[in-house]
């Protein structure tokens, strides 16, 4: 049916809070990344000054540099985790929706309250060293979370436990949707079970793997929290994260020209890698 | 879109097409240790939260993380709720509690309406750019919120609503619209239209329909939109980091600045309660629905 006056009416408030809320404010944000502002805004337009600044900070290259290697290791050991817990629940198993729920409950967690436990957990004078040690074995040693060079893998670690069960969801449903009459012909002519896995099952997920990755990403590009909670950047600087840069140099250093450059490429980031995705889903539930 | 629905459908049956056939040799009891090690595993942290919240201190410090406690107190609770220092004042975490409450449940009440009404529209009337609209409200789920973290902290102030949990409502019904519109829209995209038609030919109005056909057959999907800004508006922290001030700080903020602004003694014990408190009403929700919260994940990943 034909819009009339009322439904555009009542669509109308939502209209203007996205287009000012969100690309209304990101304009602004992208002034101002032309600015010179510091601890308030200003607004005389000045040029790309405060993104050759950026660039060359070192605390920008060290937290894109995490970026990279947190992004790396998060995708793909969450993602091949979650296949692998998916083809495992996927074998028929009993009480497959204990284990399913097991394995998805940290999602429903504050990434602050998975910061907290997973500090503690790493932490070597209260957590797992400390642990191990107690048990008997005093030669053990876990102290990632205090190294410069090793801290960065801790956050991998806890953020992979908190979204291995989202992934495997994913890929679970991706599973039970492919198509069981190749399965059967595959098993007929006396595929092993690995086999069909690796043959006639994985390949058909393309889908679920792009989907995964794409989620995985965006989730990396915009983890906070859990950093925050967890090391606080630190020690150091050796965890910080451009959304920690972003934070830091807006709201304490009072750079927000720079801060609000460094917001804006992480929204580069983000629309290279999600609008791709967006425009593709979109058009093919306008096809069918 | 493979929608909420098919994809919690084709999670909730075993129809088992890649499983093997059951027989119990070696592979099975080898594929039950497995799942059962991973189980423990991921169950590890949360026990470690509890035990060691009921502990004494000493005995953190003496014993290890995964000893039953060997004196058993709820006296970190207790520290945790209502007397720890986060604030000025020694409260605990329970006035960021309430202010949490406070924030979540008219954001979730007003989104999830606002949702409803955004989905009808979208779903039942023709007019120009509805689906550059809708797209434009898929990308807001995606963006980072740094983006719009400036800007927003400015509107406050000039709303008179900096460091308010009225400010943090608004906040997140803002961007709440575009998780709720989606889930909307693509339950009524699926929805029977002859029901629509009779009723409009016995001469609904516009909200007669949505009132009496559309929303009285929503509920599942007002389910899922509630868990799903419920959790997501709970948990969030960036926003109440930057847009609250003492009076006004969610939980998850308390409970940041309890942990790592504490100076002198650990008292991790008391950390692990506060933790545990904080988690507890989303982890209560998906206990109770999770098969509602998995739906909204999923709706939430395969877009369209």
């Amino acid at each position: 049916m034909k819009a009339g006056w009322l439904p555009k009416l009542m669509i109308s408030p939502s209209v203007l809070l996205v287009l000012i809320c969100v690309y209304g404010y990101i304009m602004f944000t992208i002034y101002l990344s032309f600015t010179t502002s510091t601890m308030m805004p200003s607004y005389g337009f000045t040029g790309p000054a405060s993104y050759e600044r950026l660039l060359s900070l070192e605390n920008w290259q060290v937290s894109v540099g995490n970026l990279g290697v947190f992004a790396i290791l998060y995708i793909g050991v969450a993602g091949l985790l979650g296949l692998a817990f998916a083809i495992l629940i996927d074998q028929k198993i009993r009480s497959e929706t204990v284990f399913r729920s097991i394995f998805l409950y940290p999602m429903a967690l504050s990434l602050i309250v998975t910061g907290t436990a997973w500090k503690w957990l790493l932490d070597p004078g209260v957590g797992l060293e400390h642990t191990m040690q107690n048990l008997g074995w005093e030669s053990f040693s876990f102290n990632w979370i205090k190294d410069n060079d090793m801290a960065i893998y801790c956050v991998v670690i806890a953020a992979v436990w908190q979204t291995t069960g989202f992934v495997m969801a994913m890929f679970l449903a991706g599973l039970r949707g492919v198509d069981s009459e190749q399965i059967n012909a595959a098993r007929v002519d006396g595929a092993k079970t690995w086999q069909i896995y690796m043959r006639v099952i994985i390949p058909q997920l393309g889908p679920v793997f792009v989907s995964a990755f794409v989620i995985l990403a965006h989730m990396a590009i915009k983890s906070y929290d859990l950093v925050i909670a967890l090391t606080n950047g630190g020690p150091g600087r050796s965890t910080w994260l451009p959304s920690v840069f972003m934070y830091q140099y807006t709201f304490t250093r009072n750079e927000m020209a720079v801060g609000a450059a460094s917001s804006v490429l992480m929204l580069f980031a983000i629309g290279v890698l999600v609008l791709p995705y967006l425009l593709s889903e979109m058009r093919r539930v306008k096809n069918g | 879109m493979a929608n909420a629905q098919a994809t919690s459908h084709a999670l909730a049956h075993t129809h088992g097409a890649s499983g093997p056939a059951t027989t119990f040799g070696i592979g099975r009891v080898v594929l039950y240790v497995v799942l059962i090690a991973l189980a423990l595993l991921f169950l590890m942290p949360v026990y470690v939260m509890i035990v060691n919240s009921l502990k004494p201190l000493d005995e953190i410090r003496s014993g290890n993380l995964l000893a039953l406690p060997q004196a058993w107190t709820i006296e970190p609770w207790l520290t945790a709720w209502s007397t720890a220092q986060i604030g000025v004042q020694p409260t605990g975490l329970k006035p960021y509690f309430t202010n949490s409450f406070l924030m979540v449940v008219p954001a979730v009440a007003i989104s999830t309406l606002i949702g409803a009404l955004n989905g009808y529209i979208l779903t039942q009337f023709k007019f120009r750019g509805a689906h550059l609209l809708f797209g434009a409200m898929l990308f807001s789920v995606f963006m980072p919120f740094q983006i719009v973290l400036i800007p927003m902290a400015k509107t406050l102030g000039l709303l008179g609503l900096a460091g308010t949990v009225k400010g943090l409502v608004l906040v997140h019904v803002v961007y709440g619209i575009g998780f709720s519109t989606l889930f909307f829209r693509n339950y009524y995209a699926a929805f029977p239209n002859e029901l629509i038609r009779s009723a409009r030919m016995d001469g609904a109005s516009f909200f007669g329909v949505l009132g009496r056909i559309l929303l009285p057959n929503s509920a599942p999907i007002i389910v899922v939109t509630v868990i799903w800004q419920f959790t997501n508006i709970w948990n969030d922290f960036l926003f109440g980091a930057s847009f609250s001030d003492f009076s006004s700080f969610p939980l998850t903020v308390a409970l940041n600045n309890l942990v790592n602004s504490s100076t002198g003694v650990k008292e991790y014990n008391v950390h692990f309660a506060g933790a545990f408190i904080a988690a507890l009403p989303t982890l209560i929700v998906y206990l109770l629905s999770g098969k509602f919260f998995v739906r909204g994940l999923m709706a939430g990943s395969v877009k369209g």
